[in-house]
C-alpha cells in the first residue's frame, strides 16, 4: 500500500509538468488551430527566465571600504566579497532571503516576459500559418524550437544550470508518519510537492478564467465556432493571440519550477515536447481536461512502471510505457481519451 | 527538371510526344532521363566537383572532396529519397524514420558479424530487416492520418531507441554500440591473419581504400567505399523516378491531394500508403546498412528523433515531392554541416583581416553565432525561412530564379506550377 501511494507521489510532479505543457499546447490548438512544436522550447525558456532572475539579483558590486585585502605585498582581488545589490538595498537579512527565494520571485518576472514572448511569436511568426497545412506548422515551429534553444545555448552554455529551491524547501516530507505508516515509508521532497500544488493552481487559474469571465467566454465560443463570433463583432483575432501569450505564461512557469527538481539545460524543452504531444493526443486533441487528465495519467503509469518488482518481470518497460499506452489509446480511441468529433481529423 | 511532380496532367498528356521525339532511355522519358544523367554526372565525379580549392590554400577547408563526408553525402541522400516517397508523394509526415535506418544499421552489423564482412549479405539484409519493422510499424501507423500519424511513427521510433539503449543491450550493445571484432564468428569467411581487424569489403576490395590523384596541387580522392554508396544512391534514385512515373505513384497523389475522394471511389488507399511506407523504410534500411558498410559500427543515438526530424529538414529543404529535392537538401545539410562548423574565430579573424581592426572585431563578433559550434542556430533559421517564404524548397527556389532570367512565354506557367506546388491539404 505504501509503496502504490509513494508511486503515485511520484508520478505527481512528473505528471504536473506534463499536464501544463499539454494544457498549453491544447489552448494554441483549440483557439488558434496550429500545432505548436515550440511549446517545448516556451517551457525551456520559462527555466532559463528564472535562472536569468536569480542572476539578476545576485548581481553585486565590491563595496569601496572594503579595504585593503592584500596581505603581505599579494592581492587577493578575488576574495573580495561582492556584496548583491539586492542586500545593499534591503539589507542583510531581508536581501538574502530575495535570493534564497529567487526561483519562486522568478514567477513575477517570468509573466511579463513570457507573455510577451508569447504574443510576439503568434503576431510575428504563427500568424502567417492560420491557412497553411498542418505539416507546415510543424515544419516551421520545429525550426523556431531549434532557434531557440540555440539562442540560449549561445549564451548560457550546454551544461545544465543548477537553480536551488529556497532552503526553506529543502528536505523531505513524512506522509508515512501522517497516513498511519511507519515513518520513512513514504518520504517526498517539499519541492516536489510545491511543484504539483503550483501545477494544481494553475490549472484550476487557467480554467477558472476560462470558465468565470466574459473574456474566457468569448475564448471558449471563438473555439467553438470562430466565424460566428467574428461575425458577431468580436475581434476574437487579438483575444486569440492573448491566449497565445496565456498558453506561453503557463508553459514557462511551468519550466520555472522546474528547475529545482532538474537544473535546466538548453535541450530540456525539445525532452519534455515529444512526451507532452503524446500527452495532449492521449488526452485528445483539443480537449483541455483531456490534456490534463492524460498528463496525470502517464505521469504516474511512468511511475508506477520504474518500480523494481515491475522492472523486475519486465525490464526496461519503464523507457517505453508510456508510448505504449499512446499507440494502444490511439488505436481503440482514436480521439484520445476525452477528443471531441471533428477536431483534428483529415 | 522545371516541373516534375505536381502537374501531372501535363506531363502524361506530353509522354506519347516525348516519346516519340526522344525515345525512352531504361524507361525514363526525356526530362527524367536528364535529370538522372545529371545526377549520375554528379555523382560520379564528385570527387573533382567537391573539391575545387588546391590543397594548403586558404579555401581548401571549403572542399568536401574527402571520402567520409562524400559518403555520406550519397547515403543520406538515398535516406532522403526514400523518405520523400512517403512524405512527398502521399503527404504522410513520419516523424519516426531514424528507427528504419538505425534497425537496418543493427541488421547489417550483424551480418557482418555472423555471416561475413562482405558488405552485399550486409546491405541486403539490413533492407529486408527494415522493411519487415516498417510492414509492422506502417501497419498499425497507417491506420490514423495526420498529426496522429506523426505522433504514432515517433512513437514507435522512441520505443525502438529506448528499447536499444537498455532492454535490447545484447543486441545492440547498449551505449557501446555495436563494433565489429576479431572473434567473430563470421561463419563464411576464411579466418583473419592473427593481429589484422576485419574490415567490410567487397569481395575482397577494401571499403576504405582509396586512390589518390594529384595534378599540380590539387588531390583527388577517389574512394571504393563512396562508388559503392553512389551506385547504389543512383539505383534508389532511379527506381524513385519509376516509382513517381508509375501508375502506383500516381494513385499516390491522389491520397495526398484528397483521400476522401479517393475513398468515394471505393478505393482503399491503404494498400497503397503501406506499400509506400515499406518501400520508404526499405530506403532507410539501406541507408542504414550502407552507413554500416562505411564506418562497421552502430549506435543506438542515430534513431533518436533529432535524426528523423533531420530527414524531414533535408526533404522539405531540397524540396518535398519533387524527385531531385531531397538528394539536394541531404547534400545542403550534410555540407554545412561539416563545413560550417569547422569554422572557428581564428578562421573568422583570417578572413576579414583586410578590414580595419574595429571593424574587424565587429564583423566577427556578429557573425561568429552562425558558425563552429553555432551550426544548428544557422540550421534553424535556415529551415524557418525555407518554410516561411519557399515551402517548395531549393528546387522552387531554382525554379523562381530560373522564371526571373528566362523571361520567355513558359515563364509564367512555371510560376503557377511553383505556387501549385504547395501542397493542398483537404479539410483546409
Amino acid at each position: 500500500m505504501d509503496a502504490i501511494i509513494l508511486q503515485i507521489l511520484n508520478g505527481l510532479d512528473k505528471g504536473s509538468a506534463y499536464a501544463l505543457i499539454a494544457l498549453g499546447l491544447t489552448l494554441i490548438f483549440g483557439t488558434l488551430g496550429v500545432v505548436n512544436f515550440a511549446h517545448g522550447a516556451l517551457f525551456m525558456l520559462g527555466a532559463f527566465c528564472a535562472v536569468t532572475f536569480s542572476r539578476l539579483l545576485s548581481l553585486g558590486f565590491v563595496p569601496e571600504d572594503a579595504g585593503d585585502t592584500s596581505v603581505g605585498g599579494f592581492s587577493f582581488g578575488a576574495l573580495q566579497q561582492e556584496t548583491p545589490y539586492v542586500v545593499h538595498w534591503f539589507g542583510e537579512g531581508t536581501g538574502n532571503a530575495i535570493i534564497d527565494w529567487a526561483v519562486p520571485l522568478s514567477i513575477l518576472f517570468a509573466i511579463p516576459v513570457m507573455v510577451a514572448i508569447g504574443v510576439t511569436m503568434e503576431r510575428g511568426l504563427i500568424k502567417h500559418f492560420y491557412k497553411r497545412p498542418h505539416a507546415d506548422q510543424i515544419l516551421v515551429t520545429f525550426g523556431l524550437a531549434i532557434v531557440l534553444q540555440e539562442i540560449i545555448k549561445y549564451f548560457y552554455g550546454a551544461n545544465p544550470i543548477p537553480t536551488p529551491a529556497p532552503s526553506a524547501f529543502v528536505g523531505s516530507f513524512d506522509f508515512g508518519v501522517l497516513l498511519g505508516f511507519d515513518p520513512g515509508s513514504i518520504v517526498y521532497p517539499y519541492w516536489r510537492l510545491t511543484y504539483f500544488f503550483f501545477a494544481a493552481i494553475l490549472i484550476a487559474a487557467v480554467f477558472a478564467f476560462l470558465q468565470f469571465t466574459t473574456f474566457g467566454m468569448v475564448v471558449r465560443a471563438g473555439m467553438a465556432d470562430r466565424e460566428t463570433v467574428g461575425m458577431l463583432g468580436i475581434d476574437i483575432d487579438r483575444r486569440f493571440t492573448i491566449m497565445f501569450g496565456i498558453a506561453a505564461a503557463v508553459a514557462g512557469l511551468a519550466g520555472v519550477m522546474y528547475g529545482p527538481i532538474n537544473s535546466p539545460n538548453y535541450h530540456m524543452g525539445m525532452d519534455f515536447l515529444v512526451l507532452s504531444f503524446v500527452v495532449v493526443v492521449v488526452g485528445g486533441m483539443g480537449s483541455l481536461p483531456g490534456a490534463v487528465l492524460a498528463g496525470f495519467l502517464l505521469g504516474i503509469i511512468e511511475a508506477f512502471a520504474s518500480m523494481t518488482e515491475v522492472l523486475n518481470v519486465l525490464p526496461g518497460i519503464n523507457q517505453i510505457i508510456i508510448y505504449l499506452v499512446a499507440i494502444i489509446v490511439l488505436l481503440t480511441r482514436p480521439r484520445g481519451l476525452m477528443g471531441r468529433k471533428g477536431v483534428m481529423e483529415d | 527538371m522545371t516541373d516534375q511532380t505536381t502537374d501531372t496532367g501535363a506531363v502524361r498528356a506530353s509522354a506519347p510526344k516525348t516519346k516519340a521525339a526522344s525515345g525512352r532511355v531504361l524507361g525514363l522519358g526525356g526530362k527524367d532521363l536528364s535529370l538522372f544523367l545529371l545526377v549520375l554526372g554528379l555523382a560520379l565525379f564528385a570527387p573533382f566537383i567537391l573539391n575545387p580549392f588546391p590543397e594548403g590554400s586558404a579555401l581548401s577547408q571549403f572542399n568536401a572532396g574527402y571520402p567520409d563526408l562524400m559518403q555520406r553525402f550519397v547515403i543520406f541522400g538515398i535516406f532522403a529519397i526514400g523518405f520523400n516517397i512517403l512524405f512527398g508523394l502521399t503527404g504522410y509526415l513520419s516523424f519516426g524514420h531514424a528507427a528504419f535506418l538505425g534497425v537496418g544499421s543493427y541488421a547489417g552489423i550483424w551480418m557482418m558479424k555472423l555471416l561475413t564482412t562482405n558488405v552485399i549479405p550486409a546491405i541486403i539484409g539490413s533492407i529486408v530487416v527494415a522493411g519487415l519493422f516498417a510492414l509492422i510499424v506502417g501497419f498499425i501507423s497507417l491506420r490514423r492520418s495526420g498529426i496522429y500519424f506523426s505522433i504514432l511513427t515517433l512513437a514507435f521510433a522512441m520505443m525502438s531507441f529506448a528499447l536499444a539503449y537498455s532492454v535490447l543491450t545484447p543486441i545492440t550493445g547498449g551505449e557501446t554500440g555495436l563494433q565489429l571484432k576479431y572473434f567473430d564468428p563470421r561463419i563464411l569467411d576464411a579466418e583473419l591473419a592473427p593481429g589484422n581487424p576485419p574490415r567490410a569489403n567487397l569481395f575482397g576490395l577494401n571499403m576504405t581504400s582509396s586512390y589518390e590523384l594529384e595534378l599540380g596541387s590539387w588531390v583527388f580522392t577517389f574512394n571504393a567505399g563512396y562508388y559503392l554508396a553512389a551506385f547504389m544512391m543512383l539505383l534508389a534514385f532511379y527506381l524513385s523516378i519509376r516509382i513517381f512515373r508509375s501508375p502506383f505513384g500516381m494513385m499516390l497523389r491522389a491520397v495526398k491531394s484528397n483521400q476522401n475522394r479517393l475513398n468515394y471511389t471505393g478505393i482503399s488507399s491503404k494498400p497503397y500508403t503501406l506499400a509506400a511506407f515499406v518501400i520508404s523504410g526499405m530506403y532507410a534500411g539501406l541507408a542504414g546498412g550502407l552507413l554500416v558498410a562505411m564506418d562497421t559500427q552502430v549506435g543506438a543515438e542515430r534513431m533518436f528523433w533529432t535524426a528523423s526530424g533531420e530527414v524531414v529538414l533535408m526533404t522539405i529543404l531540397g524540396g518535398a515531392g519533387t524527385l531531385i529535392g531531397p538528394v539536394l537538401g541531404a547534400g545542403f545539410i550534410k555540407y554545412f554541416e561539416n563545413i560550417i562548423s569547422k569554422i572557428n574565430s581564428t578562421v573568422l579573424h583570417d578572413w576579414f583581416a583586410f578590414l580595419p581592426d574595429g571593424l574587424e572585431n565587429v564583423v566577427v563578433a556578429i557573425i561568429y553565432p552562425f558558425v563552429g559550434k553555432g551550426w544548428h542556430l544557422t540550421l534553424g533559421l535556415l529551415f524557418m525561412l525555407v518554410v516561411i517564404f519557399l515551402p517548395g524548397g531549393l528546387v522552387q527556389g531554382g525554379q523562381k530564379l530560373a522564371t526571373v532570367f528566362r523571361r520567355d512565354k513558359n515563364a509564367g506557367s512555371v510560376e503557377s506550377d511553383a505556387a501549385k506546388k504547395q501542397p493542398g491539404h483537404p479539410g483546409e
